[in-house]
């Protein structure tokens, strides 16, 4: 297993892929350091990158690095390993690398220019949602043979989570808008782990305006111990469910 | 020799003031009913065990080391109906609690030329009382309430039907409003810090030509609420801190002829939240961390926002309805993208302070969940562009493209 993850890893390190992500990160990293006056504005633009490219990054490269393993895959599964060590070796080494872009990326500019609680919370996120995203791009390649198919679907899952959901729930809020909708729009984030993620950033970055009634709900169930244990539970089923799905297909497919 | 006579004449009246020592034990209403015109009481350090004083004639009371007169939870400690009686240096504490007859520390009925100076109230139901009264003075008093709920307890510094008074440098803490004017005119407050109180920090009806001066209102219930006014001036005030689901900065109801420059207001969940106000102008105030900087109703008019800053404001402005009759000019906005082409620092585009998310929040509150998601980025920015949904009108024509220096 860890022989296994281990030339994964170095694999991934000898594509220069990982090299030129920290790189960006680091890069997008120093530019809003110097951009912005105070922490909190660094976090509100560091939110972005983290809702939007970092989950974007993770399901293409998973995919791609998926695909173009795949050749070392079906070698490794016909020697006398398990599968399962097969499949969890090539997902870890992905995350591990997508994570390590993201800590090394920021935690440089960081180490020198400083940091707060609120964007520590944001680089766990940001970690988060690769993990979620690269199981979620390693279901849609054991669920089909073709590369380019693959990729469509992570595609469409980023697409999904991060603009048609919202749109959908923003449609069902405008059009129901006439009962309490509270819990609703609660139960409706727990299904999408990125604006799950948004979410537990909002309570830290607007707590102002979210201090209005249905802010104050949404900040009594998000600032009480209860509410940070069952989001944290939430992310990671997020985290699991897709790569325990992936991994089960794995088992069982016909390469 | 004119001045001789003058001379004389205040000698004489100095003689005739008698200074009245009181120490611990002593009844002050004794002291009050032997007390000729004019003389000075002092207290001792110590504890009075005394309630319901009544004072009817000019007399000054001064405490020697911050005497205690403890009420033991009955009625009003001092009532007092009367031309020039003064309050120095005391500290009164636990009055009864009664809704029906307003139970205060010192209440004042009637009078004239009065003052109240460097007192410390505790656990008191209201603190200084004031009817009908003129020419006040209130100044450098601490009043502190530990009351858990708003019922439990009353108003701070208390004016119904008063004038031409002074309000300045007071402390008032945990009470129900920490200044509450009625039918008060032609009044100064200033340089107080009202913070904590369980509803307004500062709340008048009906009273016109006041000016509210370099006071702090911080952390209030509700934070400050005016209603029925005109002609007041609200100069360098900070507002902040006023954070829940109804809770403002300033709540400007029917509010008319009245200026509002140099105040802060800081992470408030709304700033300023105005309704039925006319012709009031707004210059040189920052808003900065606050969730709606500005709620303006639709029934406002004439009103004119004029060279304030705007920055960190989760929405700069919302409304409720299209129609737009104030004028907002020379600004600066955060938010701001446009561009200045011909160098004179002011953007040469116009700029649109209600996003369209803004709308929809003010429609549905639950939509406020959706803020920051890339959808609703999306969305403000189609906006921005064929504006169809926001107010044509809300429209400051002349942006800045640098903040004012306003601290």
């Amino acid at each position: 297993m860890f022989k296994l993850l281990k030339y994964s890893l170095y694999d991934i390190l000898k594509s220069r892929f990982a090299i030129l992500y920290t790189i960006f990160m680091v890069l997008v990293a120093v530019s809003i350091y110097q951009v912005s006056e105070d922490l909190s504005k660094v976090s509100l633009s560091l939110l972005n990158i983290m809702l939007m490219i970092v989950p974007l990054i993770a399901a293409v490269f998973a995919t791609t690095h998926f695909f173009n393993n795949l050749e070392f895959t079906e070698l490794m599964l016909a020697q006398p390993v398990k599968r399962r060590n097969v499949f969890l070796s090539q997902i870890l080494a992905v995350i591990i690398m997508l994570s390590a872009a993201i800590v090394i990326g920021f935690g440089i500019p960081m180490l020198i220019w400083g940091a707060d609680e609120s964007i520590l919370i944001l680089l766990a996120i940001g970690i988060a949602l690769s993990i979620v995203f690269a199981g979620l791009a390693f279901l849609a390649s054991v669920m089909t043979r073709d590369k380019a198919k693959a990729i469509g679907i992570s595609l469409s899952f980023w697409i999904y989570f991060s603009l048609i959901y919202d749109g959908f729930v923003l449609y069902l809020i405008y059009s129901l808008s006439d009962f309490p909708l509270e819990k609703t729009t609660l139960g409706l984030v727990f299904l999408n782990p990125v604006d799950l993620g948004r979410i537990i950033m909002l309570m830290k970055l607007d707590i102002s305006t979210l201090m209005g009634y249905t802010g104050a709900f949404f900040q009594n169930f998000f600032g009480s111990a209860q509410g940070i244990l069952l989001s944290s539970f939430i992310l990671l089923i997020w985290m699991s469910w897709p790569v325990a799905t992936a991994m089960r297909i794995f088992k069982r497919k016909d390469f | 020799m004119k001045a001789l006579i003058i001379l004389f004449f205040l000698l004489n009246t100095t003689a005739w003031a008698e200074t009245i020592r009181l120490k611990p034990g002593d009844s002050i209403k004794d002291a009050v009913e032997r007390a000729a015109i004019g003389d000075i009481i002092t207290l001792s350090a110590g504890e009075y065990l005394e309630h319901d004083i009544i004072i009817r004639k000019p007399l000054t009371l001064i405490g020697e080391g911050m005497p205690v007169i403890n009420g033991r939870d009955q009625g009003d400690v001092f009532i007092v109906a009367g031309e020039n009686i003064h309050f120095n240096g005391l500290r009164i504490i636990n009055t009864g609690r009664s809704n029906i007859d307003d139970s205060a520390a010192i209440k004042f009925y009637d009078s004239k030329n009065c003052s109240v100076e460097n007192i410390e109230l505790e656990n008191t139901f209201f603190g200084l009382h004031f009817s009908n009264s003129s020419n006040l003075t209130i100044k450098n008093n601490k009043l502190f309430s530990e009351a858990e709920r708003e019922y439990q307890t009353g108003n701070g510094i208390h004016l119904w039907k008063c004038k031409d008074s002074l309000i300045e440098g007071n402390d008032v803490k945990g009470h129900r409003d920490g200044i509450y004017l009625e039918f008060v005119t032609n009044t100064i407050s200033q340089n107080n810090i009202i913070h904590e109180n369980k509803r307004y920090g500062l709340h008048f009806m009906f009273s016109h030509n006041n000016s509210y001066i370099k006071n702090t209102f911080r952390k209030n219930g509700a934070g400050v609420a005016v209603m029925y006014t005109r002609n007041v001036i609200m100069k360098d005030n900070i507002f902040e801190e006023n954070e829940g689901a109804s809770s403002y900065g300033i709540l400007l109801k029917d509010i008319s002829d009245s200026e509002v420059t140099g105040n802060i207001f800081r992470k408030n969940t709304i700033g300023i939240y105005m309704e039925g106000s006319s012709r009031t102008i707004f210059k040189n105030n920052s808003f900065t961390n606050n969730g709606w900087a500005l709620k303006l109703m639709a029934s406002c008019d004439n009103n004119t926002f004029e060279a304030n800053n705007f920055s960190a404001n989760t929405f700069d402005i919302s409304t409720n309805g299209s129609v737009v009759l104030n004028t907002l000019k020379d600004n600066y906005w955060d938010k701001y993208e446009g561009y200045d082409l011909n160098k004179d620092k002011v953007g040469d585009i116009p700029y649109r302070p209600i996003s369209l998310f803004s709308v929809i929040v003010e429609k549905i509150p639950s939509a406020v969940i959706l803020w920051r998601s890339f959808l609703v980025t999306l969305l403000d920015r189609m906006e921005k562009i064929i504006p169809a949904i926001t107010p044509e009108n809300m429209i400051d024509n002349s942006p800045k493209m640098k903040p004012y220096d306003l601290s």
